[in-house]
């Protein structure tokens, strides 16, 4: 369990004066996700609204060492930081206790990297992979991605005459990770610190890889007011949209159970991308997103129950 | 101190991969292609026995490959990696991040025809494309060039007025799967020459944290790729060719930024890059046999490209036949042709040049083809010009 007194003592685990949108949640994402650590980090990052925004020279806001190479390989790029250490550690070359984090965004996590986190979570790197995952390229103007939901109007799945938004749901990104049959997989949100702290703590300690798909309400491509980013991440917690849960060896456990499910068109509503949804016609496609909302409860309650 | 040799059979892998042994480095990342996976094999296997204290990161990919020997390299690890053809054009993206980023990471890379059609035998195309990515490219006539330059380049890297990525290319199958007789240096011998690997600036170094690979806006990028020029301009070559007297004096062979073969009075010469160098010798020899004034250039540092020194070495010579083992598809020859006709260009008195792309997907190149080569530059000076600035050597057309 966190203590927000005690990660309060950390201080500025990021720099101010971050470029980041008003209102844009990854900045507490990653303000949770360094304090969670005692441990000295190296982090990295994939290219995205992250690294753009934290690390315009000749200015950075990272305290850590960080790096950031390519856009499709944060996973690739800190197996390698992680290899020199094992090996440099080894020669005794060196002495120090160093964890090691990449972040990326959905797209360069379950597009374009998939490859790349896909082989070093198999190769088994000591390292937490980071997925903040606002469900399009919002760095390149809000593409859709694979993580883009259903029925969302972005720049390349618009809401037009004939095609409402997205076509395809998500994909489940979290589950091909626990198919790898690593250590410790979990979602996380901003809006339940405690949870979230507590994972990346939890990643931290295993021995091996782990992954954390965090849900990260982004203001502009989702078009709400800046002042909602945590308000809709609740609800995306509540109506189960964005279950949080952690497969720690195998084993599911959902962390954070919602009071009372609220209804998905709630969470829908506060999002102008949705927008065109709520036309009578496409009342089809809301129901579409509730069934598969549930379903994909249903089994999660299933598999936390069974405990497998 | 007279240096321990062995003078043993080794294939241009099986020489790459005991240089890297020697080496020793902290981070090797490891992907397979034909014709270099033997190199990266061999090492596993040094791995798997204990011989070295590398780190083998066996990789999903090439473009992962140079990733992690990225991240390993930032993190302050002496890192390699090895490839090939399509491995490295799948690399294309991080060969550019390596230098921009001022990594000295070293690559054996043998050079294999690219796709399509798909050919796994040697040709130059694959290296000859990363020609402007920022990295030091050394090429190697046989295996003990390629090992010779593979200790070379981690000097050359490592140097601090250079700090940038080197390649060491050899020619697939023909140098790479070809056995000979390669003289071998102790491994003390080996890490004496090329010392204890410290980085300027590491990701590890916790206590004075760092920022790699930051964005530039139009107020800093120009500034920053400006001093990844400087190297370039100004250094790496006189380090290339210190380097190069050291190794001598060492180990007994110096090497230079190119060798010269009966060169001094020749009146027609060929400039050449890799294994071609052995069959055009011959050649040479036989022509001057018959008292021709043939000679031989053959480039060892492609990047940066020696020009100032390539011309002084070219002036005398009437006529000279430029041979690419890759073409350019620019309507103009091969690149190595638009380098030595541009190197050539401010001299007074200018030797007459053509272009001969050659040897295209390990099509074998003969001393025929070579001696034809002679006989068409002969022609060319009693007639004074080329029939064909662009001819293609040994093709069915």
């Amino acid at each position: 369990m966190a203590n927000l007194k005690e990660l309060s003592k950390k201080g500025n685990v990021v720099a101010p004066g971050h470029r980041a949108c008003a209102g844009c949640t990854f900045p507490i994402i990653l303000k949770q996700v360094l304090a969670a650590s005692d441990t000295p980090l190296v982090c990295g990052s994939a290219t995205g609204c992250m690294e753009v925004t934290t690390t315009i020279f000749p200015f950075t806001a990272w305290k850590t060492p960080f790096i950031h190479s390519a856009f499709e390989n944060a996973a690739a790029t800190i197996s390698g930081v992680e290899a020199a250490y094992k090996s440099l550690k080894r020669q005794g070359k060196y002495d120090k206790e160093v964890k090691f984090i990449a972040f990326g965004g959905d797209g360069g996590t379950y597009d374009i990297g998939l490859q790349s986190l896909s082989g070093a979570m198999e190769r088994g790197h000591n390292m937490l992979y980071v997925c903040y995952n606002n469900e399009a390229y919002m760095n390149t103007g809000i593409q859709r991605s694979s993580a883009t939901p259903l029925g969302a109007d972005t720049t390349t799945s618009p809401a037009g005459k004939v095609k409402p938004g997205k076509g395809q749901s998500r994909k489940d990104l979290t589950e091909i990770m626990v198919a790898h049959n690593i250590p410790y997989v979990a979602q996380g949100s901003p809006s339940h610190w405690n949870d979230m702290v507590t994972k990346v703590q939890k990643a931290l300690a295993v021995d091996g890889p782990a992954f954390i798909n965090v849900l990260m309400p982004c203001r502009l491509g989702w078009a709400f007011q800046p002042q909602y980013g945590m308000q809709i991440a609740r609800e995306a917690v509540s109506s189960c949209y964005w279950p949080l849960y952690e497969v720690v060896d195998g084993e599911y456990k959902i962390t954070v159970m919602p009071k009372e499910k609220t209804p998905i068109a709630e969470f829908l509503k506060k999002e102008t991308k949705f927008r065109h949804l709520f036309k009578p016609e496409n009342a089809e496609i809301i129901e579409r997103i509730q069934a598969e909302i549930d379903a994909r409860w249903n089994k999660l309650l299933k598999r936390a129950e069974l405990g497998c | 101190m007279a240096i321990t040799k062995d003078r043993i059979a080794l294939t241009g892998n099986e020489a790459i991969a005991l240089a890297m042994k020697q080496i020793n480095p902290d981070v090797c990342a490891a992907y397979p292609i034909t014709p270099a996976t033997e190199i990266m094999q061999i090492f596993a296997s040094y791995v798997a026995d204990g011989a070295v204290d590398t780190e083998l990161v066996a990789v999903e990919s090439e473009h992962s490959a140079m990733s992690a020997t990225i991240g390993a390299c930032a993190a302050g690890a002496r890192s390699m990696t090895a490839t090939s053809s399509q491995g490295l054009a799948l690399m294309w993206e991080m060969l550019y991040i390596a230098a921009g980023l001022r990594l000295p990471i070293v690559m054996p890379m043998v050079n294999r025809a690219l796709s399509a059609p798909i050919n796994i035998h040697c040709d130059h195309s694959d290296s000859m494309g990363a020609r402007d990515s920022g990295w030091i490219q050394i090429n190697s006539e046989n295996s003990q060039e390629a090992y010779d330059n593979l200790i070379q380049a981690m000097r050359i890297s490592e140097h601090p007025d250079v700090l940038l990525p080197s390649m060491v290319t050899f020619d697939g199958f023909i140098i790479s799967h070809c056995m000979e007789p390669v003289e071998t240096y102790s491994n003390e011998a080996i890490q004496e020459f090329i010392g204890a690997y410290k980085a300027p600036y590491a990701l590890l170094d916790i206590d004075n944290p760092i920022t790699v690979g930051a964005i530039d806006f139009h107020d800093f990028y120009f500034e920053h790729r400006r001093a990844l020029a400087e190297p370039m301009l100004n250094t790496v070559i006189p380090v290339v060719e210190e380097i190069g007297r050291e190794f001598g004096k060492k180990f007994g062979r110096t090497y230079e930024l190119f060798e010269t073969y009966k060169l001094d009075d020749a009146e027609v010469a060929i400039v050449v890059l890799g294994s071609t160098a052995g069959t055009a010798k011959v050649v040479i020899d036989e022509l001057r046999a018959k008292g021709v004034k043939a000679g031989m250039l053959k480039i060892r540092l492609y990047r940066p490209f020696p020009y100032a020194q390539v011309a002084e070495v070219l002036k005398n010579v009437k006529a000279v036949a430029v041979l690419d083992r890759s073409d350019g598809l620019a309507g103009f020859g091969g690149p190595v042709f638009g380098e030595i006709r541009s190197a050539l260009y401010d001299l007074p008195k200018r030797p007459i040049t053509t272009n001969y792309v050659y040897g295209l997907g390990g099509r074998d190149v003969t001393l025929a083809h070579i001696a034809s080569v002679y006989n068409d530059l002969l022609a060319i000076v009693s007639e004074g010009a080329p029939q064909n600035l662009v001819n293609y050597l040994g093709v069915r057309e």
